[in-house]
């Protein structure tokens, strides 16, 4: 009996004593920290008369990007032409190139043979809907004088992409090519005036056939 | 479809105004260590000079589009100097000022990569959105989605799990193999009316290849042959092969 409770005291004395052997470490380590922050608030002998601040690249607003908002008129063959409009949103390579991808939605028309056929339709949906990404080039950079005073930065462009086109229900693997000139208005915002053929081959009328589709746009754009 | 498109045309201008309130001009200040700097009218090799800051003027650098940066001298001379001018120029502690495009390295260990890719898709003409995340140099997985369309049916495909292995990503054309599964929706073409979409999952196996091309564009190439489970008593075995271009962040 007499040597478990020794055992036992000598267990608890051990447990007591390393519980203060750690209390007093970080008491000494509190303390030390307490010194040095206290080194640390000193004042400093030179004071600096002005905090230089280093050019990063990162830092550099960048405006490669351009969204944008467009309205205009689609000929959608045989089903007459009808207004478009939707969103395009560039990216900037480099000063030539530049990538982008377009969405725009239209309703196509009636042709005469619907109008005079009495109720006849052709089309199960007349949505047009078309997305697409293309790769454009800037061929003619310019500049353009509105007035003595002010001048703007132009662009003649040249375009070509695919995507696709959803029209009567179905789905259509769309080239499209085409040209436009850009006015940069100011350092945020310019102006596109877009031509584009969209081509497709269908058969709604009953033959085969690669169907042109004759599209002019003004494109609102913002540079971020 | 319209209303969608007119909520997205409102969302996308309130964004851009957005941007545009927030663009607020900081000071970047670099010291001109070359003879002189070009100032040029645009953004472009082409417009004229119509200035030059001499060695030791100040300039601030506004913002930047694609290699040009537009800069005001601090006697309010504001005008478009090129990134290999820039890069002739100081830092405040007068070090070289860091101007730099993404290159090759960069390519090697790149995070994010978005693209477009056209081709052929078992006779249908095929185009493919993916985006992709790099885990690691080596391994990738990208999202896809894909719009194929032909005379007879049109298809989409969705996959959400397609694994890149590419084992040599500093080559110049980093060769890579694909396992990938998704889903092939077939619609048949809406003249022809006999038969149903349909849905089923399909496996794909691929090999293809990726080149650096300039700054953050990258051309590819692929081909992928796909495993089609269908429910009927054989599997459709389908071959696509396309190529395009990407980007990578």
């Amino acid at each position: 009996m007499q040597s478990r409770i020794r055992v036992f005291l000598l267990i608890t004395a051990f447990m007591l004593s390393s519980t203060f052997a750690i209390a007093e470490e970080k008491a000494g380590k509190a303390a030390a920290t307490g010194e040095n922050t206290e080194v640390i608030q000193q004042d400093p002998v030179i004071q600096p008369e002005v905090t230089r601040r280093e050019v990063k690249q990162a830092d550099i607003e960048t405006e490669n990007f351009e969204i944008g908002v467009f309205v205009g008129l689609l000929s959608i063959e045989d089903f007459g032409t009808n207004p478009v409009y939707g969103v395009s949103l560039d990216y900037h390579i480099t000063e030539d190139l530049f990538v982008q991808g377009r969405v725009g939605y239209s309703e196509a028309g009636t042709t005469s043979f619907e109008r005079l056929g009495g109720g006849l339709t052709l089309l199960t949906n007349r949505d047009f809907l078309y997305y697409n990404v293309s790769l454009g080039y800037n061929l003619l950079p310019g500049e353009a004088f509105l007035s003595r005073d002010s001048a703007y930065n132009t662009s003649l462009y040249l375009i070509i992409g695919a995507g696709n086109t959803e029209f009567n229900d179905d789905n259509f693997f769309t080239i499209n090519w085409g040209a436009g000139y850009a006015v940069t208005v100011s350092d945020w915002f310019a102006v596109h005036m877009d031509f584009r053929d969209h081509m497709f081959d269908i058969n709604v009328t009953g033959q085969d056939k690669t169907s042109h589709n004759f599209e002019a746009t003004l494109d609102l754009t913002f540079y971020f | 479809m319209r209303k969608c498109l007119t909520s997205l045309l409102l969302l996308i201008s309130s964004l851009s105004v957005c941007s545009i309130c927030s663009a607020e001009q900081e000071h970047h200040f670099v010291k001109v260590a070359d003879p002189y700097i070009e100032m040029h009218t645009g953004a472009g090799r082409g417009y004229p000079i119509f200035y030059v800051a001499a060695r030791g003027e100040w300039v601030n650098l506004i913002y930047r589009k694609t290699d040009w940066f537009f800069v005001r001298t601090e006697d309010g001379k504001e005008g478009w100097v090129s990134a290999a001018q820039l890069s002739m120029t100081l830092n405040p502690s007068g070090e070289r000022v860091d101007i730099r495009d993404p290159n090759e390295k960069d390519f090697v260990v790149r995070d994010w990569e978005y693209g477009a890719t056209v081709g052929d898709f078992e006779g249908l003409s095929v185009i493919t959105f993916y985006g992709g995340y790099h885990f690691t140099e080596n391994i990738s997985n990208e999202i896809i989605i894909s719009k194929a369309s032909g005379p007879v049916s049109s298809k989409t495909i969705l996959s959400l799990l397609n694994i890149i292995h590419e084992p040599f990503p500093e080559w110049t054309v980093s060769p890579f193999v694909t396992l990938g599964t998704g889903w092939l929706q077939t619609e048949p073409k809406s003249t022809l009316a006999t038969a149903r979409d349909r849905t089923d999952q399909y496996a794909n196996i691929g090999f293809g290849g990726r080149m650096h091309l300039t700054k953050r564009f990258l051309l590819r190439a692929e081909c992928k042959y796909y495993t089609v489970f269908t429910s009927r008593d054989d599997n459709e075995e389908i071959t696509e092969c396309k190529a395009g271009f990407g980007f990578f962040f």
